[in-house]
């Protein structure tokens, strides 16, 4: 009797734990259909947004990409299969928006001549240049002007001969406008803009005076621009462009410049007109590459440092980080603790901070390392060619000796202590037994690292420039490339340093590196078959 | 070494010798280490507690205690160190926890499903993760450019566009670590999970998540400290001062004025530093163990 009550208060207890399980479930299930719906409507709203936007502006290619992405999306978790696909599709499309599409464009750029002086279409080339030279027309009709401002961009609004009020910005040319309020002869309000006070014009007074409205769409008509915010002037361009024949004409020189096919406005004796605009040169940025002497001598001693400085670096680190590993694994040793805690520093400290703090440090003339260490010496830590690869390569040893310190030490705990044990009973030398027994296992379990280091010292781009800024200059160099810079600081000051960007440059470089980096992988991987171990 | 004094006294001299040349040496070596590793740190402390002071007056160590660099640091308009510092964290925090979640969701994917393309996808991802992002900054740049025409608020100049620009690297190895870790729970917890009821969305956030929190913390740590120090695309993509991150604007800085405020730049350093330093140091055990299961998987 006794037994069968309490497997019925058991059965009911399990019953009532089950339907609160139940309900549970339910109710999570209830709050996560809510926020999936949310999220997906948010989501959905904005591709449409942002599909209708990029549709105005005219990019249907990408407009439709976004319409496709939202409804692909949407399909995925609004059906009862496909989970893996639910799991991968956040993931996946930022990867392949922000790593596969960016190095298929790296691809497209590397074909052209984008750079500072070619960024934009030979329309804006053309406008540009009308714009950068011209004077103002001499007797020409002055406009009562209003400047008003839509959306953050200035516009002017003038009175025309007939009366009637006209409005254009730097990129839409003069167009008559209706319902604008005009009192004694100055206008007052224009729809959709918003008039600006005096104080405001003074604040903008910069962004004024460049501020050149374009009479028509025909930019040999010219443009309205203003001194002083009140009166506008016509000006005209000393350059007529001439759309049959495709040239430019300087009118006071009498100069023709023709379209010599490589995004620029040129004369016969070869002179550019600036600037000009993109177009796709072909191989061009890559012939340079390997066969302008200027750029093809720095790119190979860039290359064979880059290699140079990966490898030493993962060899002074491994050797060091080894022979730390070693000496402290003895267990008889106290305190080891301590000595890893410091010993771990560099690692935790951030990586630029570090490069920053040694440059400091290894100053040539108030270092600490010349002034204190080496009793006001002046040696070119940073400036010699040499000096400087060495000063990279002793505050990268400080940098990495500390990762390669842990990860011998794991390795060396996972190697059983009998194998060398075994070794000595059968008379093998404490070292003999290291280097016959543990250093070959060791290896095994290291060689996956020792090769991810690699290829992260082969972009290590925080040391070297926050170090030397890739100096000491070479001054013979047709790009800016310096003594200690490698292919990835390279590539970033070609495209972002100085005055004169060259994007296409910079991205021909990009995939050579790309080549050479797939290259080394793939004889690595077929080395360590790590790829034979997913499954 | 203070701790072999005792034992060195009662010791005579020859089994002194057994002892250094066993273990006593070592600590020569531990010592010689320590100074090598921590010596930059004490110079740059020591070098923000010398007010006003430029790279020569930081070279005598400890020799002026004031904390009027740390003041100092809080007080330039042209350098605006709290707004990066906020900005730093923001981007760092948001980068971090966006990767390990989509890392996690895609090794959940590859560790519990079987499906047509896993093996490839697999595969896909290490390949892909050899071409580090770093490689096409000038297609990253360009692309923001264009996207900032349209979207100014996700384009150029934007931290919301810097953040979806490195989630683009959140797959690759951050899934491939977690991949192997995901492996190791065994299925049979999920499959009584799904008896007793429970959806796959249930599954993973409120069983498997919270048995891998380990590698989701090394994971996070690890992305956390990367994207603090991440200096190209931050610096190619982020144009104001005001929204930039502290490894550009402390870049900018000292190479604007070289040595003139090494005081306050090293102010800067040790309170740049202090996050990542305490969290390495707290959560240390994880990630060492998270190294060592990398080197000998």
């Amino acid at each position: 009797m006794l037994t069968s009550t309490t497997t019925r208060a058991d059965a009911r207890a399990l019953d009532g734990r089950r339907a609160r399980r139940t309900a549970e479930t339910a109710s999570l299930g209830w709050k996560l259909l809510l926020l999936k719906i949310t999220v997906l409507g948010l989501l959905n709203a904005a591709s449409v947004y942002a599909a209708m936007v990029l549709f105005f502006n005219e990019r249907w290619l990408i407009g439709t990409l976004v319409v496709v992405t939202g409804a692909l999306i949407t399909w995925i978790y609004f059906q009862r299969g496909a989970l893996p696909a639910k799991y991968l599709a956040p993931g996946v499309t930022f990867l392949l928006i922000f790593q596969v599409f960016v190095i298929l464009y790296s691809g497209y750029v590397a074909f052209t001549n984008y750079g500072t002086g070619h960024n934009s279409t030979k329309e804006h080339a053309i406008h540009a240049i009308m714009l950068q030279t011209q004077d103002r027309v001499p007797d020409s009709p002055t406009y009562p002007l209003t400047v008003v401002e839509r959306s953050g961009e200035l516009a002017f609004a003038v009175t025309a001969q007939e009366g009637e009020v006209l409005v254009g910005s730097a990129d839409a040319p003069l167009e008559a406008i209706d319902g604008a309020l005009v009192e004694e002869g100055r206008i007052v309000d224009v729809p959709g803009h918003t008039v600006l006070s005096f104080t405001e014009l003074m604040e903008r007074q910069q962004e004024l005076s460049t501020l050149a409205v374009p009479l028509d769409e025909d930019p040999n008509a010219g443009a309205l621009r203003t001194q002083d915010g009140q009166r506008a002037y016509v000006y005209t361009s000393r350059f007529v462009y001439d759309e049959s024949s495709d040239t430019m004409t300087n009118t006071e020189s009498g100069e023709t410049y023709t379209d010599g096919g490589e995004g620029a406005f040129v004369t016969e004796s070869g002179e550019q007109l600036m600037p000009g605009w993109r177009v796709n040169v072909g191989l061009d940025n890559f012939v340079r590459a390997i066969t302008e002497e200027s750029i093809r001598g720095p790119l190979l001693y860039v290359t064979a440092w880059t290699f140079a400085f990966a490898f030493l670096s993962v060899a002074s680190t491994f050797v060091l980080g080894l022979f730390l590993a070693i000496v402290f694994n003895d267990p008889r040793m106290r305190s080891r603790r301590y000595y890893r805690l410091v010993m771990i520093l560099p690692y935790a400290f951030p990586g630029f901070l570090s490069a920053l703090v040694w440059a400091g440090m290894m100053n040539q003339e108030f270092g600490f390392i010349n002034s204190v260490l080496f009793g006001g010496a002046a040696i070119p830590w940073l400036s010699d060619p040499w000096l400087a690869k060495l000063s990279i390569l002793i505050v990268n040893l400080w940098l990495g000796f500390p990762y390669m310190f842990l990860v011998c030490t794991g390795a060396l705990q996972s190697i059983p202590e009998e194998l060398t044990e075994a070794a000595q009973m059968d008379g093998a030398r404490p070292f003999q037994a290291f280097r016959q027994i543990k250093f070959p296992l060791l290896l095994v379990s290291i060689a996956p690292l020792l090769i991810s280091s690699f290829a992260f010292n082969f972009n290590n781009f925080n040391l070297v420039y926050m170090l030397t800024g890739g100096g000491p200059r070479d001054i013979e160099a047709g790009i800016n490339v310096g003594s200690t810079d490698i292919l990835i600081s390279m590539v970033y000051k070609v495209a972002f340093v100085g005055a004169q960007s060259d994007y296409g440059l910079a991205s021909a470089f990009s995939i050579l590196i790309f080549f050479i980096v797939g290259t080394i992988s793939v004889i690595a991987f077929r080395r360590t078959r790590a790829l034979e171990e997913l499954n | 070494m203070g701790e072999s004094q005792p034992q060195r006294t009662s010791m005579s001299g020859r089994s002194f010798r057994r002892w250094f040349v066993q273990i006593g040496w070592r600590h020569l070596v531990g010592l010689a280490v320590v100074v090598f590793a921590a010596f930059p740190l004490v110079y740059v402390f020591s070098a923000s507690l010398n007010p006003g002071g430029t790279l020569i007056t930081a070279n005598t160590l400890f020799g002026n205690l004031s904390l009027q660099s740390y003041v100092d640091l809080f007080n330039r308009p042209q350098q605006p160190f709290a707004a990066w510092y906020l900005n730093t964290l923001f981007i760092g925090f948001t980068a971090s926890a966006g990767s390990v979640l989509l890392g996690a969701l895609a090794a959940y994917a590859f560790s519990r499903m079987r499906f047509t393309g896993r093996r490839l996808g697999l595969i896909g991802i290490v390949l892909v993760q050899m071409f580090p992002q770093l490689l096409a900054m000038v297609a990253i740049f360009l692309l923001m450019l264009s996207i900032g025409e349209i979207f100014p608020a996700i384009g150029l100049n934007s931290q919301i566009g810097l953040i979806m620009v490195y989630l683009g690297g959140a797959l690759g190895v951050n899934t491939y670590l977690m991949y192997g870790f995901f492996n190791t729970i065994p299925t049979s917890i999920d499959e009584a999970a799904r008896i007793d009821g429970a959806g796959h969305a249930r599954i993973f956030f409120t069983i498997i998540l919270p048995l891998v929190s380990p590698i989701l913390a090394v994971v996070a740590l690890l992305s956390l400290v990367a994207t603090l120090s991440e200096f190209v695309i931050a610096s190619v993509l982020l144009r104001d001062p005001e929204k930039q991150t502290l490894a550009v604007g402390l870049y900018q800085f000292i190479s604007q004025e070289t040595s003139q405020n090494w005081s306050v730049f090293a102010a800067g350093a040790v309170l740049a530093a202090i996050i990542p330093v305490v969290l390495f140091l707290a959560l240390q055990r994880y990630i060492v163990s998270g190294l060592v299961a990398g080197s000998v998987k």
